[in-house]
């Protein structure tokens, strides 16, 4: 970045660390969220198959990780709310 | 139970609720009061849970009775899409805001060059995607109803009076007459609709609070507990994880696709945002309300299996769970919740789909039809309003005829994905639009109806079931007896999930064309400028485009927009812009900045498009095209043609007038020349008249005279009158020479033998011997003209030579000398040469040098050089010789060089 200054101060260092993971919630959600393809069906039934997941495991997890992220979501937001959605100069409607 | 009558009656209460909460905030709003809370940021989330419809409400339930947790992606694509809405929606909703965009179709075709034909095509892709879930809710609404009217039914049938088709005509009307209502309110569909956003999310609350308490009730209440509940669904029928990866993956994506991409989506997240931090709210608030909604699906669909008959439909548990139980409030409040879900949905995506259609298509037409077009008076409002009205009626009645046509038939969850798999087609478009300049016009419009034909041909077609609308032979064999055009698949990939099948193939051929057709194809010039606007949104760029105001009248833009913003409004708008610019009055100057503020302004209200076109109409053109570029360079070319011309022009006129001041200057000198030739020739005639005439006089009166003096003064009269006749004659050789009247009399002879006439001629009786030499080489050309009239010029040259060579053996020397141009020979003599200043003027008529004696007039060298340039030679004085020096050429013509001649000259 040749127009800033090349370190920050350790507040703003903080806030870009936080826009980062911002940015990355939503890919570690798709993630976390796309585990249960490795999981078992309980179709594939044969010797060796392993169990399927029981349906109260399935959803303490999907909604444990949905939980975890709305609360790791809201906290960001109220770390980073005044830095992320700075009023819209741009816009002289944005006032009234 | 609940009768249907009373079901009726509180449904008409809460309807009434509703009207009463809309009025009231709009009745606010207008007061500019209440605004801390219609423009709040849990009014917001809350409207963008219009997500969850009745196809959430009652159909999430059978969906996990049927197939477990594939529900779930349902709601987990939009919530990974809140949870990442730094990466798409904050730029969405920065260009839907600076931007003043009206729907999604208004978004993509101001996008792609504000494209009508695009605008059109993903409106009718959308009303085509978005009818089956108008449908849907109606029937959902009906269903619940016929639940409440079940038992009824079997008593006394006639008497409950419950007819599907009644129920859902009412239903129908009712949300157009909201939707007319509280939707048609103010034309600028940035302002929000204040009255339909409360309602809304008044909804939103009511529906959740209905199926937590279904929810609360069925866990703690029928199930006992959570560990309870939590065993019951291990041992329950769906109780594993049994979801295909394909359909996990296809239909979480398909679903955060369709979040992003549905008109009543759009309208609410884009279009009437009103904050863009409210969005970073939302983007943790809507996932928990999502979470919340689909919390208690499970339990209530496990408990529903175990506890209602077999056979029941597991779409209405929600409602059928209370009704059995006994808990006749708590089924009316879920009942109200699933009235909620449906009428929310059918108002706004009407609203959305209303605006897209009116805009897109009624005002275009009305536009093109009425032949004024912009300019024309009459409020173009009322227009405006109506269209939106009648669209209204459409979209609703649409969705209605759809429901009876399809008999209400199938699973609430298959439509819901069919719908989300035709909106999803505007995906590609939509990011490609907003993260790529390079995606073009041409490539949105093949991408989406690459998409389109094959979610129709795959998807849309096959759910009417086999032989309705695809006959069972084009499922086994493929379209057209063609085995690659089988719906469920195509290309021959079988094995495939349909809806997998269909969602990959239509969106990855979607993209792949959109990609292709783009990357080949070149945009225009406004679709570059709006390209680079959307792409570079975020960086606060001042827009590039502007129009060419200086033509448009501001008066013209006020008489318009007044017809579309409404009279005071516009007034308003102007008077504002007056003063921003400093100026006093209420027009301000037509800049481009201002023209595109209002034609912004104006896209608020009927759409980019439409707007473009009006503005234009006014303006006279639009910002910049290729066209208009080239049609400034054809004219600067023609500028510059034109002004070579002129510059030519006026060389030449410069050239003639310099021309005419010579020819004018010239005829001046012979003016005067004609003057002192006169006053010479009279001088000449004069001289020798008068010594005619005094001898003559003597002769006469003298009586007695010497005979002798008689004798020499009679030869003195002969003399004179010879010397009088001499000078006629040369004055009428002069004359006829000058005139051209002259007749050359042609022959051949060689010049040796014309010199040898000349020099006997004119050293004939010489009172002075002169020396003659003629220098030998050209002697022998035979020449071919006048001799005569040569040897008179010759002789002239000659006896000038030796009249004036004052040296004491006067010499003379004949040069003769071929040259390039013809013959040319010299005569020098020994002499002293003529003056310097004499040089010009001494073959000018009776001109004769100064000192020189004897007779002569002056005339002998105008005369050979008149004879010199009718035989086509010249005459000329040669310079810088030691005595005077004269040159006679004679062009090639004049010499004679057949055979026949030359063989004369060597014999």
């Amino acid at each position: 970045m040749p127009d800033g200054p090349l370190f920050l101060e350790r507040q703003s260092y903080r806030q870009r660390r936080l826009m980062d993971a911002v940015r990355l919630l939503p890919v570690l959600g798709l993630l976390l969220w796309m585990v249960p393809l490795a999981w078992p069906l309980a179709q594939s039934g044969g010797e060796g198959a392993q169990d399927p997941v029981p349906m109260s495991v399935a959803l303490k997890y999907l909604f444990g990780v949905w939980g975890a992220l709305v609360l790791t979501s809201w906290l960001l937001w109220r770390r980073t709310a005044t830095v992320a959605a700075p009023a819209d100069p741009a816009d002289p409607h944005a006032s009234d | 139970m609940v009768a249907l009558n009373q079901l009726v009656l509180v449904c008409l209460a809460y309807v009434v609720f509703l009207f009463g909460v809309a009025f009231l905030a709009e009745r606010a709003a207008l007061r500019g009061r209440g605004g801390a809370l219609l423009r709040s940021p849990i009014v917001y989330t809350l409207s963008l849970s219009i997500y969850c419809t009745a196809w959430t409400f009652y159909g999430a339930v059978g969906y996990a009775a049927r197939s477990g947790l594939e529900y779930l992606t349902i709601y987990l694509g939009p919530s990974l899409v809140m949870i990442g809405w730094w990466w798409g929606l904050r730029r969405l909703v920065r260009i839907g805001r600076s931007q003043r965009v009206t729907s999604i179709a208004d978004l993509i075709s101001s996008r792609y060059g504000k494209s009508n034909v695009l605008a059109i095509a993903v409106t009718l892709m959308a009303v085509i995607g978005v009818t089956p879930y108008i449908a849907l809710q109606l029937q959902s609404v009906v269903l619940s109803l016929s639940i409440f009217a079940a038992p009824e039914m079997g008593a006394d049938q006639s008497e409950s009076g419950f007819s599907a088709a009644k129920a859902a005509f009412w239903v129908a009307a009712g949300l157009a007459v909201f939707t007319v209502l509280f939707g048609t309110r103010n034309l600028n569909v940035n302002e929000r609709h204040h009255g339909v956003v409360i309602a809304v999310a008044v909804e939103a609350v009511v529906k959740l609070v209905a199926l937590l308490a279904v929810g609360i009730f069925v866990v703690w209440g029928l199930a006992g507990g959570m560990g309870q509940t939590l065993a019951r669904i291990d041992a329950a029928e769906i109780g594993a994880w049994d979801v295909q990866g394909s359909r996990w993956v296809a239909l979480t994506m398909l679903s955060a696709a369709a979040f992003l991409c549905l008109p009543r989506m759009f309208q609410v997240m884009v279009v009437e945002n009103d904050d863009e931090r409210h969005l970073q709210i939302a983007s943790w608030a809507f996932p928990a309300y999502l979470m919340l909604m689909s919390l208690f699906v499970v339990p209530i669909a496990v408990v529903g299996l175990d506890v209602l008959p077999a056979g029941s439909n597991p779409d209405l548990f929600v409602l059928s769970l209370p009704l059995s139980q006994n808990q006749n409030g708590l089924a009316m409040l879920s009942f109200l919740g699933g009235f909620s879900s449906a009428t929310s949905m059918v108002i706004v995506a009407t609203l959305a789909l209303s605006t897209m259609v009116s805009n897109h298509i009624v005002m275009p037409v009305w536009l093109a039809v009425r032949q004024g077009g912009a300019t024309q008076s009459g409020d173009v409002r009322s227009v405006v309003i109506r269209a939106r009205r009648l669209s209204i009626l459409f979209i609703i009645s649409l969705g209605f005829f759809y429901y009876r046509a399809s008999g209400g038939s199938g699973a609430l969850a298959a439509i819901g994905t069919i719908s989300f798999g035709g909106v999803a087609q505007f995906l590609p478009a939509l990011m490609g639009g907003i993260f790529w300049r390079g995606a073009t016009r041409l490539g949105a419009l093949c991408g989406l109806g690459t998409g389109f034909a094959l979610w129709f041909f795959t998807m849309l077609l096959p759910s009417f079931g086999v032989d309705a609308a695809l006959s069972k032979e084009v499922f086994e064999q493929g379209l057209m007896g063609l085995s690659w055009l089988r719906p469920h698949a195509l290309f021959g990939i079988e094995g495939l999930d349909p809806t997998v099948h269909a969602v990959v193939w239509s969106l990855a051929l979607n993209t792949l064309v959109f990609l292709f057709v783009s990357i080949f194809t070149f945009p225009d010039p406004i679709e570059r400028l709006q390209g680079a606007q959307f792409v570079n949104v975020l960086e606060h760029g001042a827009p590039t485009r502007g129009w060419t105001a200086s033509v448009a009248g501001s008066e013209d833009l006020m008489i318009m927009s007044q017809r579309i913003l409404g009279a005071s409004e516009a007034q308003a708008f102007f008077r504002a812009e007056a003063k921003a610019q400093g100026l006093a009055g209420h027009l301000p100057e037509p800049t481009p900045t201002f023209v595109q503020g209002l034609e912004r302004e104006l896209a608020a209200s009927v759409g980019a498009a439409t707007a473009h076109a009006m503005v234009s109409q006014i303006v006279g053109g639009t910002s910049v095209s290729v066209q208009d570029l080239l049609a400034v360079a054809d004219e600067s070319a023609q500028m510059l043609e034109y002004s070579s011309q002129l510059e030519l022009k006026s060389r030449e006129l410069s050239e003639t007038a310099a021309q005419l001041r010579a020819a004018n200057e010239k005829l001046t000198q012979l003016s005067l020349q004609k003057d002192a030739f006169l006053s010479q020739i009279s001088h000449e005639l004069r001289t020798p008249m008068t010594s005619i005439r005094s001898f003559s006089e003597i002769l006469r009166d003298a009586g007695a005279m010497e005979e002798a003096d008689k004798t020499r003064y009679a030869s003195i009269i002969h003399s004179e009158t010879i010397r009088l006749t001499r000078l006629l004659d040369d004055l009428l050789d002069l004359s006829v020479l000058e005139n051209g009247q002259v007749s050359l009399h042609l022959g051949q002879e060689p010049l040796y033998s014309v010199l040898d006439r000349a020099l006997t001629t004119s050293l004939a009786g010489a009172e002075r011997a002169m020396q003659v030499e003629i220098t030998p080489g050209a002697e022998n050309v035979v020449l071919n003209t006048d001799l005569d009239r040569l040897v008179q010029v010759f002789i002239n040259l000659i006896s000038n030579a030796q009249k004036y060579c004052h040296a004491d053996i006067p010499k003379l020397i004949i040069t003769p000398q071929i040259t390039e141009r013809g013959l040319s020979i010299d005569f020098v003599d020994n002499g002293e040469g003529i003056a310097t200043d004499e040089h010009a003027v001494i073959f000018e008529k009776f001109y004769r040098v100064t000192g020189a004696q004897g007779e002569g007039a002056g005339l002998g060298l105008a005369i050979c050089q008149e004879i010199m340039a009718r035989l086509g030679g010249q005459i000329a004085y040669l310079k810088g010789r030691s005595g005077a020096a004269f040159r006679v050429s004679l062009p090639n013509a004049a010499l004679d060089d057949s055979p026949r001649a030359k063989a004369t000259a060597a014999s």
